[in-house]
């Protein structure tokens, strides 16, 4: 049935040696590790384009760039973040790497069109870059693209911008159909949904959120290229437009895409924290639950980013109520993990510091988030630098600390060999540090007044902005260590053996790296992916 | 149709190489008309936001003065009409397919075919009857989007019903047990004529 090696599977027909990770190649590791690489390309040029932010707002005058560049780099940050990081790398490269050995497949539901999926985003990205150099000027209007402003900063680079989002956006949505199509219909004979690895369930929910808002996003972003191209008037009040249209549709997506990034590092982080910690998962049911309720949640609270559009006061009121609630499931996940660690025997390696700096920074902005939640406390903060901290801390304190723990839980599966420890708790550090640093004096700037988006500030705000860029040139000098670890360990790493955690999912159950195949034999059921830590009583019942 | 071409090719990568073993190529149509069904879901979507978006500027924008859109409903109606039938002629020519009716199935094909082709032909016909074009007002821009994206959706499913009736022909890639090209046009069709009857009410009725 689904355990026959597809043919074009088949060693032979695939380019073989580190060739096949610039070809089209079906194999969904290979595509997994495809995305992975890109992702982190791009987090490179995000970071460089943060750095140049950090380095502008150093001193309250615009003195490193013009303004116009400035926005134009602020636009490409969090585009490149979002799109070309972030959203691939956490469900791209993580998904396909390990969802069809969770449910137990040779391959993913449609290989195919995975590679078409992956295939979308070099292309997008290298557009959306490119921008900045061939189009005259890229797009200045943030990764919102608001209009009117998008409507009256320069065209060529909003349009482009457009393509290339629509081009992602195209991607995510291929990528999702086929996680939801191999958990619900690949699953290995006998295996129940209740018994898969929790990053299945986190997956099949954020697929589900991909599937059901992201083609929003789409339609949105084709009428405001009419408005640019044609000069129709959908979101243009000059001729009879709404502009609120384009921010309701806007956030119908947008919001989701917090959750797309998130849940899914929800799930590798459940992943993890058993394995080190030597202690099943608490409370599986109610983590795939709460999954469930932040997917549904997630779909009804978009306005909450538009208290200040003019909302009127019930639509107000819903979506206060509706935002605070998220902290429910939300919280119940976070008291999970904690849970899970308590009473472990925790191994405090690079993926465990990872892990509970992501679930320190997470509850950090997670309370952030109920108070923005507040209209009358959002209207005081709304478009300042208190949303960026907030914002950060959910994203970056939040996922791409999972991304790094992943990173060092895994790369023994992907590559045979461990990363060194030393370096990765030095990455740890300064990440850590740098980051918290970097963040968390942006909740007084934004408490105090100063708006996001802006080149120039007042000089009153000086001291805590240069702390702010202090953080991120440590962010920056944290970049090191990693590279430095990836490249030494490729030429002289230590070799880790097929499973250097002794780790229960399915993935851990065949050689590191594995065969095409996956696995050299049948796949293997694994009914009790955490069941770590029981007494000898216990195994021999099982 | 991405959608549909690619799944069509992960066809030839999963079946089994014997090709005889149905129960293995059973499950496989399964996940490829479910993942076909998942894209027409985010689809659907689209058209979602698209209807949301008339809803709202019909709610909040009103007109300019003068502005007329008294709308022609004959064209439209006889339109959907054809587009109904269409959808019952692609039921028969699947159910004749599953029959190992080759011949009739390919000309139920041919049928649906045409009554798309008809199908577009009165929304051009409607086109330059129009007393307004796309930049007027809201309305007409709206209008245009949404009937023009949706006759994207019917040329794309028109373009399809051609190529599986091409594939019905003696010998061609479709048979009685192998048809899921036949499967994911029909399933694809039924999802535009739908689309269609929302979008009928709320641009001509409401």
């Amino acid at each position: 049935m689904t355990v026959a090696t597809p043919r074009d599977l088949e060693p032979g027909l695939q380019p073989s040696g580190w060739l096949r990770y610039f070809s089209f190649s079906l194999d969904h590791k290979v595509i997994g590790l495809q995305y992975l690489v890109c992702g982190f390309f791009f987090y490179l040029v995000g970071g460089l384009l943060a750095g140049a932010i950090r380095t502008e707002l150093a001193t309250p005058l615009s003195d490193f760039m013009p303004r116009d560049t400035y926005n134009e780099v602020l636009t490409l940050h969090g585009t490149v973040m979002i799109f070309l990081w972030i959203v691939p790398v956490v469900n791209g490269a993580f998904g396909n790497y390990l969802i069809p050995f969770y449910v137990g497949a040779r391959d993913m539901a449609f290989p195919r069109l995975n590679a078409v999926a992956f295939w979308m985003i070099p292309p997008a990205g290298l557009l959306l870059i490119s921008s900045y150099f061939l189009a005259g000027a890229a797009a200045q209007s943030g990764w919102t693209a608001y209009p009117p402003l998008s409507l009256t900063t320069p065209a060529a680079g909003q349009v482009v911008w457009i393509l290339s989002v629509l081009l992602l956006g195209g991607s995510s949505i291929f990528g999702a159909v086929n996680f939801i199509a191999t958990i619900l219909k690949l699953r290995r004979p006998g295996l129940k949904m209740m018994q898969l690895p929790m990053y299945c369930w986190a997956m099949l929910g954020t697929s589900l959120l991909v599937v059901l808002s992201t083609p929003v996003l789409a339609g949105v972003l084709i009428l405001l290229s009419f408005d640019i191209i044609a000069h129709t008037g959908f979101f243009n009040p000059a001729l009879g437009g709404n502009v609120v249209v384009y921010q309701h549709l806007f956030w119908f997506y947008s919001h989701p895409a917090v959750y797309i990034m998130v849940l899914p590092a929800f799930g590798l982080v459940s992943e993890i924290l058993p394995v080190h910690a030597r202690k099943p998962l608490f409370g599986y049911t109610t983590m795939v639950y709460s999954i469930m309720a932040i997917v549904f949640l997630g779909l009804i609270v978009w306005a909450h980013h538009m208290f200040t559009s003019g909302t009127p006061p019930w639509m107000r009121l819903f979506f206060t109520i509706a935002t605070s609630f998220i902290a429910v499931p939300t919280g119940i996940k976070f008291f999970n993990w904690l849970a899970t660690l308590w009473g472990g025997k925790i191994a405090l390696n690079s993926a465990m510091l990872f892990s509970c700096g992501f679930i320190l920074n997470f509850v950090f902005g997670g309370i952030t988030g109920i108070t923005l939640a507040q209209v009358p406390f959002d209207i005081h903060v709304h478009d300042t630098y208190y949303v960026v901290g907030h914002f950060h801390y959910i994203v970056y304190g939040g996922t791409v600390f999972v991304i790094f723990a992943s990173l060092y839980h895994w790369y023994p599966k992907f590559t045979g060999r461990l990363l060194n420890e030393d370096l990765g708790r030095l990455h740890f550090l300064l990440t850590f540090i740098g980051f918290n640093l970097c963040f968390l004096p942006q909740h007084w700037l934004g408490l105090n007044g100063m708006p996001r988006r802006v080149a120039e500030y007042d000089p009153t705000f000086t001291t805590l902005n240069q702390v702010s860029s202090v953080g991120a040139l440590i962010m920056a000098i944290s970049t090191l260590p990693l590279l430095i670890n990836v490249v030494v360990t490729a030429l002289n790493g230590k070799p880790a053996g097929d499973n250097p955690w002794n780790a229960l999912t399915p993935e851990w159950l065949t050689s590191s790296p594995p065969p095409v195949e996956n696995w050299k034999g049948a796949a293997p059921l694994v009914t009790e992916p955490y069941g770590y830590g029981q007494t000898e009583a216990q195994e021999a019942a099982r | 149709m991405t959608s549909t071409s690619t799944t069509a090719g992960s066809q030839a990568a999963i079946n089994s190489p014997s090709g005889s073993s149905h129960t293995g190529a059973e499950q496989h149509h399964d996940a490829r008309l479910f993942g076909l069904a998942t894209f027409l879901v985010a689809d659907g979507m689209t058209f979602a936001g698209f209807f949301a978006a008339y809803l709202t500027f019909r709610a909040v924008n009103p007109l300019p003065e003068g502005s007329n859109y008294e709308l022609e409903l004959v064209l439209p109606t006889i339109n959907t009409v054809l587009l109904l039938i269409s959808s019952f002629t692609f039921h028969r020519a699947g159910k004749a397919c599953r029959a190992n009716h080759l011949g009739a199935s390919r000309t139920w094909l041919l049928v649906t075919g045409a009554l798309g082709v008809a199908f577009l032909a009165g929304q051009m016909v409607e086109y330059f009857s129009l007393p307004f074009s796309l930049t007027d007002n809201l309305f007409a821009s709206t209008f245009y989007a949404l009937t023009g994206f949706h006759g994207l959706h019917v040329t794309l499913g028109t373009i399809c019903i051609a190529i599986v009736a091409l594939q019905t022909r003696p010998g061609g890639p479709i048979s009685a047990e192998s048809h899921f090209g036949l499967e994911a046009a029909e399933l694809y069709w039924h999802f535009v004529d739908g689309i269609w009857v929302v979008l009928y009410g709320l641009l001509y009725l409401l």
